[in-house]
């Protein structure tokens, strides 16, 4: 499999703290590759620097083994290939249709073709009914679901994913799951990066899980070998469960 | 200078409402984008931009008046433009008092938008300019209280708009230069008369706009 994004001995500090230190990774096209460690291990500056929301103090991102910059101009065009969905639900203060057509619209996709995606992804969503509603009466699990449609509308052959299911309920966490494994079965150049401190969620889902723990990635293996044969204590440890913060 | 009777009372209503409506607009037009540029984007000196900008709220009226009295009076440097005691002087002496309220309150506003409001415009690959426009959008209710604080204001000021307008019956006559007028000349009644139109124009608007706000029209 070739990489899609990789990170060259990528360090980000703030202030004081260094959140990630001297990470190389890659993510391969086609996989999901799951991101474990604890809260505070810097999972979520990691996203944001391969999500190019953040530049590194040092080390290269690439992207189709091109050398990409956050601060560059050329920055949001890249960041429109890309799916991002963060923590929180975050919807904006306007209608579901309107949300979901928003990210049409910076992409610059003329108003037909918006309108007929939209009206597509509203009955895969099953929010229909509901699309002239503002988005913000939503329960938190339909507003996550929202936020994914929002982030894969347009198709992107990068999604990364921040805690996704962090606060939702299990029957939307499983509804959520099917949509990232229906996204991830769209064809084979897409490349999904889930960030997650839940074990559970990772064995489920992902092929590769790496585990960052203090700002280093400490192990980075396929999915079996990470949960069956783990190659560091630490992750032998934060595998079975036991406190290795 | 005459005094104020019911014929013209209409008439001094309307011009008031005119003249702040103008400044109004002509202020929130200069300020919300201005607003929006400072609250937004990082530059050096922002924190000496913004603490100038709300150390503005306090800007004496009769400065804002003094200052355009001085542009256009004869002396002044568009002194030939004729515009000194017109209702043009007025707006644009009240647009000054406006200016800095919309401003401040923008800048408030659009800084207080949920910062993963921020992030996600920005993650979607948002130029700069739709980002600001989409996060401008998301402060709204801010932006139509600024407007209507700063309509608050020019409404109910009287310095800068004696001062330019002159007050000259059917031309310049305001509610709030009636009502200092009319005290002068000791007609109390009229005064409180013209003082309660006052009151009733602006809570009007600011009843009519906080109506569309809820109605979500606004």
């Amino acid at each position: 499999m070739t990489a899609s994004m990789e990170l060259h001995g990528v360090a980000k500090r703030y202030k004081e703290v260094a959140a990630v230190r001297d990470v190389s990774l890659a993510v391969r096209k086609g996989e999901i590759l799951g991101i474990l460690g604890p809260s505070g291990a810097g999972k979520s500056t990691l996203l944001r620097i391969v999500g190019l929301l953040e530049p590194p103090d040092s080390g290269t991102v690439k992207l189709d083994d091109r050398a990409v910059d956050a601060r560059s101009v050329e920055a949001p065009m890249l960041r429109r290939k890309m799916g991002i969905v963060l923590q929180k639900p975050v919807v904006l203060n306007r209608s579901v249709r309107n949300n979901l057509a928003y990210a049409l619209r910076i992409r610059g996709w003329d108003e037909a073709s918006i309108y007929m995606r939209v009206d597509e992804e509203l009955k895969r969503l099953g929010l229909g009914d509901r699309s002239n509603k503002n988005a913000r009466v939503l329960s938190g699990g339909e507003m996550q679901r929202l936020c994914f449609a929002r982030s894969t509308i347009h198709d992107p052959d990068v999604l990364l994913l921040d805690e996704f299911a962090a606060n939702l309920d299990p029957a939307n966490v499983s509804l959520l799951e099917q949509m990232i494994r229906q996204f991830a079965s769209r064809g084979s150049s897409k490349s999904i990066v889930l960030v997650t401190h839940n074990l559970f969620q990772a064995k489920r889902m992902c092929d590769r899980v790496a585990l960052m723990w203090d700002g280093e990635i400490i192990e980075i293996a396929a999915k079996h070998k990470f949960f069956e044969d783990p190659g560091d204590e630490r992750t032998a440890a934060f595998v079975r469960g036991e406190l290795v913060y | 200078m005459v005094g104020t009777t019911g014929l013209d009372l209409i008439e001094v209503t309307l011009l008031s409402l005119y003249v702040s409506g103008m400044a109004t607009i002509l202020g929130s037009a200069i300020g919300i984008p201005l607003g929006a540029l400072i609250g937004l984007k990082e530059f050096g000196g922002k924190g000496a931009v913004k603490t100038v900008t709300y150390t503005l709220y306090g800007f004496p009226p009769v400065l804002s008046g003094l200052f355009v009295y001085y542009l256009f009076s004869r002396a002044g440097p568009f002194g030939s433009l004729g515009v000194l005691f017109t209702p043009t002087a007025m707006i644009i002496a009240e647009t000054f008092l406006v200016i800095p309220l919309v401003t401040g309150i923008t800048i408030t506003s659009v800084v207080e938008v949920d910062k993963n409001i921020k992030d996600t415009v920005r993650a979607m690959g948002a130029s700069s300019r739709q980002s600001t426009l989409t996060i401008m959008r998301e402060a709204w209710v801010g932006l139509v209280m600024a407007c209507m604080i700063g309509f608050g204001r020019v409404i109910a000021e009287v310095g800068a708009a004696y001062l330019v307008g002159g007050n000259i019956d059917g031309k310049t006559k305001v509610l709030t230069t009636a009502i200092m007028l009319e005290t002068r000349m000791g007609h109390f009644e009229w005064a409180m008369a013209l003082g309660a139109v006052l009151l009733f124009v602006a809570l009007a608007v600011f009843f009519f706009l906080r109506l569309l706000q809820e109605k979500e029209l606004l």
